[in-house]
Formats: structure tokens, sequence, C-alpha cells
């Protein structure tokens, strides 16, 4: 028996999903005795992986898979999980993740659980933890399949370096193509240049207290220092001064960075839903009553036109030391 | 044009979150519940096409009799005719197998939206299920959906970083989610949908034999965060200090 992960990759690059991924795969391997697989499209270094504990790589050459369908992307993990034995299967929380994930529990017949952020608790009963109520629960669910199908939340496992001596070999599944007809991608819209939300590890966020969308740039800018991304509260978002796609909390984007800055947001209840599963959270606001100061590691009470552009400065000053 | 709509009642966004029986039941106490919110941006996308192409929109809830306000709601807001199974939705998997069994026995729906996942259990997997079960085409966190001639659809998925647009045809599954229609479409019942809706059709069937797939044994609140360290904003060197050497993130 083996653990599979399906290792997404951007332009021939192992995601750091993947990574995370093989990190939970391996510590629950070393205590089963099990091998951690992995299986992706068009991989370029795939011994990346070898050092956190995948000790065979399944990787598949194909221009046509290179593209995401879910339906063919589920075909092919399918077909390794058959031809590994395995058992378990691990997918991330991108998008493309997110879509394949129920095709995928079909063909596998598996008990499939998403939002997760523990490992089994033990190897008798299957129970893992994961995120409900948006955030503000957690469920011990207990997958009564044989086959399991895994989503792990992002961020919420870590990353940990366990080096093997793996291996990589060309994996030819028997895929039918006739879904890039049924599912014809005509355009492809990405923002470039851009570190985007999913992949942020320090998330710059900026709400109605910064008054107007003309007052952006200081957060791009202390952003750009941090080498974050943006994000906004949803007001911003509806008012147009954000694109949506910014929009972060209950209703639209669940983030979990390792730190989350939020400049002249209250803290409702919907929004901390979506954000507070990030690691270390700081709140910029003028009123000390803000209720995201309760629900914050570090918090500055103080004008957001005051305390930013200083803090950009002063950033800018550690980082060239 | 025949909608199908798949509607899940979730607790209000604003609802502080409570278990019970010694945390194997989620408490229901003062819990209002409303219209998932990823699902209405479909439901306002379903009345738009129907006002356009002409049809009939008919909304489905796997759900025990306190979710029919909800529907009554949805009713209200501007579908057609209600169906509800007759059953406690616990696993998505059992959830999925009764959707499924209804579409296979009306299997007269261009058009079947769902959002992209429930705000109560969050699964994420109920309208990919129903899809795998029937062998409906599916397309998932979709912000966009534009009907061309005949049976030909474009629909905006959104991709991590950008969005896609793919080329398909009915019928088909959709998850939707916010961009599918602008904010501000969003229907709200009015008097006279209030008082239309309770002469709409509620039919209620009975669920069919399933097994569940997955089993929660008991919940758990997100460990509180520890108490917040303060920086005075005359001394932001102390947030960078503490960013650097406690939190260890920059
Ligand atoms: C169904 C539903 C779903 C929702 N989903 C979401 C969601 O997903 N995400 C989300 O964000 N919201 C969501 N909301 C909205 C949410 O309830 C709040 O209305 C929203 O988060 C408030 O946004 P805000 O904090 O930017 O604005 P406000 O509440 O207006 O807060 C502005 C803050 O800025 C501070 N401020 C003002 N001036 C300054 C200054 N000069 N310097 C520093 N601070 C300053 C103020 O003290 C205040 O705390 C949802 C609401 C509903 C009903
Ligand atoms: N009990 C239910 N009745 C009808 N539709 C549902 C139900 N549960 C989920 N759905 C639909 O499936 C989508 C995904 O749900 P979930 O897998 O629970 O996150 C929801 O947005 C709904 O459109």
């Amino acid at each position: 028996m083996s653990i599979l992960i399906y290792a997404e990759n951007q332009n021939g690059k192992i995601a750091k999903s993947a990574k995370e991924l093989a990190s939970y795969a391996k510590a629950y391997a070393d205590k089963t005795g099990q091998e951690v697989i992995a299986v992706g499209v068009e991989i370029n270094q795939p011994e990346e992986l070898y050092q956190y504990g995948v000790s065979k790589v399944l990787n598949v050459k194909n221009e046509t898979l290179k593209t995401f369908n879910a339906f063919a992307h589920a075909d092919l993990v399918t077909q390794a999980a058959l031809q590994t034995g395995a058992d378990l299967v691990l997918i991330s929380d991108s998008n493309d993740a997110v879509y394949m994930g129920p095709i995928l529990a079909a063909q596998l017949e598996a008990g499939y659980v998403s939002h997760v952020i523990s490992l089994p608790e033990d190897t008798e009963q299957f129970t893992v933890k994961r995120k409900v109520f948006s955030n503000k629960g957690i469920a011990y669910t207990e997958i009564l399949t044989d086959n399991k199908l895994l989503r792990i939340a992002k961020n919420s496992f870590g990353l940990y370096e366990s080096p093997v001596n793996g291996s990589t070999e060309n994996f030819v599944p028997e895929v039918d193509l006739s879904v890039y007809e049924t599912y014809k991608v005509v355009n492809v819209e990405k923002a470039t240049g851009k570190i985007s939300l999913t992949d942020a590890d320090i998330i710059v966020s900026g709400g109605r207290g910064l008054k107007g969308p003309e007052n952006w740039g200081m957060v791009e800018e202390l952003a750009e220092v941090l080498g974050a991304a943006t994000a906004c509260s949803k007001p911003v978002a509806d008012l147009g001064w954000r694109p949506h796609t910014e929009h972060v909390g209950q209703t639209g984007k669940q983030i979990a960075p390792n730190l989350y800055i939020a400049i002249g947001i209250s803290g409702a209840i919907q929004h901390l839903a979506g954000v507070n599963g990030s690691k270390n959270i700081v709140v910029i606001n003028n009123d000390p009553e803000a209720p995201f100061f309760k629900a914050a590691d570090y918090g500055v009470v103080g004008d957001a036109f005051e305390v930013v552009p200083q803090l950009i400065e002063k950033l800018k000053t550690f980082k060239n030391n | 044009m025949k909608i199908l709509f798949l509607m899940s009642s979730v607790p209000d966004t604003t609802s502080k979150i409570n278990f019970t029986d010694n945390n194997t039941r989620f408490d229901e106490t003062g819990i209002q519940y409303v219209i998932n919110p990823h699902d209405e941006f479909g439901l306002t996308k379903a009345m738009q096409i129907k006002e356009k192409h002409g049809g009939e929109i008919v909304v489905l809830n796997v759900g025990v009799a306190k979710t029919e306000p909800v529907i009554r709601k949805v009713l209200a807001i501007g579908a057609d005719k209600a169906v509800r199974i007759d059953a406690d939705p616990k696993d998505s998997y059992f959830t999925a197998v009764q959707i499924a069994d209804y579409i296979k026995k009306n299997n007269d729906f261009d058009l079947i939206i769902a959002g992209k996942e429930s705000l109560d259990y969050n699964g994420g997997m109920v309208h990919g299920l129903v899809a795998a079960m029937t062998g409906i085409k599916f397309i998932n966190a979709v912000i966009g959906l534009e009907l061309k001639d005949g049976k030909t659809v474009e629909v905006a998925r959104e991709i991590d970083g950008g969005k896609e647009i793919i080329e398909t045809s009915l019928p088909l599954i959709i998850g939707g989610q916010k961009g599918l229609v602008k904010e501000e479409e969003l229907r709200i019942p009015n008097m006279r949908g209030i008082m239309m809706a309770r002469k709409k059709p509620l039919e209620v069937l009975p669920a069919v034999e399933s097994p569940v797939k997955t089993k929660i044994d008991k919940f758990e609140k997100p460990a509180a965060k520890g108490s917040i360290k303060l920086v005075d904003k005359d001394n932001l060197d102390e947030l960078i200090d503490l960013l650097h050497n406690d939190a260890k993130v920059i």
C-alpha cells in the first residue's frame, strides 16, 4: 500500500502545496510503513520532491495534459492510484484540485474530506480534523471507506524535509483526451508578475478605513517591500475600489498565510471567518475598540495614513541591513 | 430552458457557532438559516436566464422540514416550484445520491446551478459528486456564464491568479460563486413575491437508501488567539522586531 499525492506545478516548477502534501504524506507514512508516491504532469525537477519524502515520482509527459482538465486529471490520478496500489490520495486546495476533488472521489470510490488540518489521530481508525462553519469550528471526521481522499488545507501542516532516495518514472496513463474538446479552453487571463493570494506567504489587506481607491498606493508599496500579495474587505471590492479577486472572507477567498496585515478593517465576523486561519495577524486601526484587535496577534492603534508610510520606511531600512 | 437550482440552507453568516451534547452536535439554538451565500449568485443568474430565454426554475433541497422557510424564500425570489427531499444531509455522498436520483428521474434539465461550497460543512463536493453520478458535464468556481446560440455556453472559471474561459454545451452543472452576477444584481424577495410563493408547489419526496462514507465523531472550537501584543504607533521598530524575532515571519 502507498500514499499518492497529486503534485501540481507552475511551468514545471513544483508548487509549494505539493511539498506540503508530501510532508503530510511522509509524516503519516512513517507511522504506517507506507511509501509516498507523487503523480504530476511535466514536472521539471522531480528530485525536489525526494527532499520531502517522496520516493517515486510518476511524471506524465504529454502536451495536452499539461493544461489542466478536471476529468482528464482525475483519470490520470485514478490510474496512478490503481497502478501503485494507493489507498490514500492527497490533493491541495488550489482551484484546480478543488474542482477535480469530487470527480476523483467518485472514480476512486473514496470517502472524501476537505479542509483537512491534521494527520489521522491513529492508524486504527482513520479520523482527521477538518475546518467547518468557515473556520468557526473543527469537526473530527472519520472516513469509513477503504479508499480515502483528503484535501489538505493550505499552510495547516507545514513543510518538513525528510530526504529519501527517490526515482522518477515516465508515466503514460490512458486518458480520454476528448474532454479537451468537450471543455474547450478558449481564453486564459492570468495576472503576471503579481503574487497571487493563493501562493502568498504574506498578505497585506485594506478595508473601508482607507477611504478610497486612490489611497491604495501605500498598501501596494507595503506589499512590495514584504514580497506580499494584496487583499481587501468585501465592501472595498463591492465599491469597486479593488478587484473582486482580492476580496477575502467568508464569502470571498479563504486565506491562511503566515502573516496577514489588516489595515483599516474592522474585523467583522464574516471577514474573520476567511482570514483567521492566518498564522500571524497584525491589525492597524485607529479605533482601539475595533473587534479585529481581539483576533490579532499584534496591533497598532493609529491612523493608517501615518502608520503605514512609516512602517514602509522602517521595513526598507530593515531589509537593507 | 429548464433550470434546477440546488440550494443549501446554512446558518446566517453572523452566527456564533457552538456545539452541544458533549460536542457531538452543532448547537442550533438561536441560529437563523439563510440561502448559502455562494448559491445566491446562481439563483439570480437562473432568474436572468429565465427572463431572457423563458423556462422554469425548480429549487431542490435535501433537508429536514425546518429548511422550508428558506425554500419559500427562494420561491419568493422567483423559483417556480420546489422539491425537498426529506432527509438530514449528514454526509456529502449521501446528499449527492439523493440529488442524482432526482435528476435521473427528471432528466430534462438544461442547466443545474449549485454553489461552489456550502458555508456550514464546507465540503465543496456535493455538486461535483452529482456530476460524476449522473454523467452530466461540470464546471466549478464559475464567475461568468453566457448562453451562446443553441446549446453552446461560455463559462468563466476562476483559476489561481486569474480566470479561464471554457466553451462547452448544455446540459451542464455549475458550482457558482461571487462574480457569476454582480453583487448589486442579487435579488431579494419583495411583498408580491412573498405572497406568490405561498401558492407555489413545494413537493416533499422521501429519501432513497444510501450509505454514508464519512462520519463526524465530535466537534471543537478553534483555539482562541493568545493575548494581543500592542505596539505604540511611534515605536514601529518594535513591530518589526516582533515580526522578525517573535513571529519569525519577516
Ligand atoms: C452575507 C454576508 C457576507 C459577508 N462576507 C464578507 C466577507 O467575505 N469579507 C468581508 O470582509 N466582509 C464580509 N461581509 C461584510 C462584513 O459584515 C463587514 O461589513 C465588512 O467586513 C466591513 O469592511 P471594513 O472592515 O473594510 O469596513 P468598516 O466596517 O467600515 O471598517 C472600517 C475600519 O477602518 C477603521 N478606520 C477608519 N479610518 C481609519 C484610519 N484613518 N486609519 C486606520 N483605521 C481606520 C475603522 O475604525 C473601522 O474599524 C459580509 C456581510 C454579509 C452580510
Ligand atoms: N442539502 C443540500 N440540498 C441541495 N443542494 C445542496 C445541499 N448541500 C449542498 N448542496 C449544493 O452543493 C453545493 C456544494 O455543497 P457542499 O459540497 O456541501 O459544500 C452547494 O453550494 C449547493 O448548491
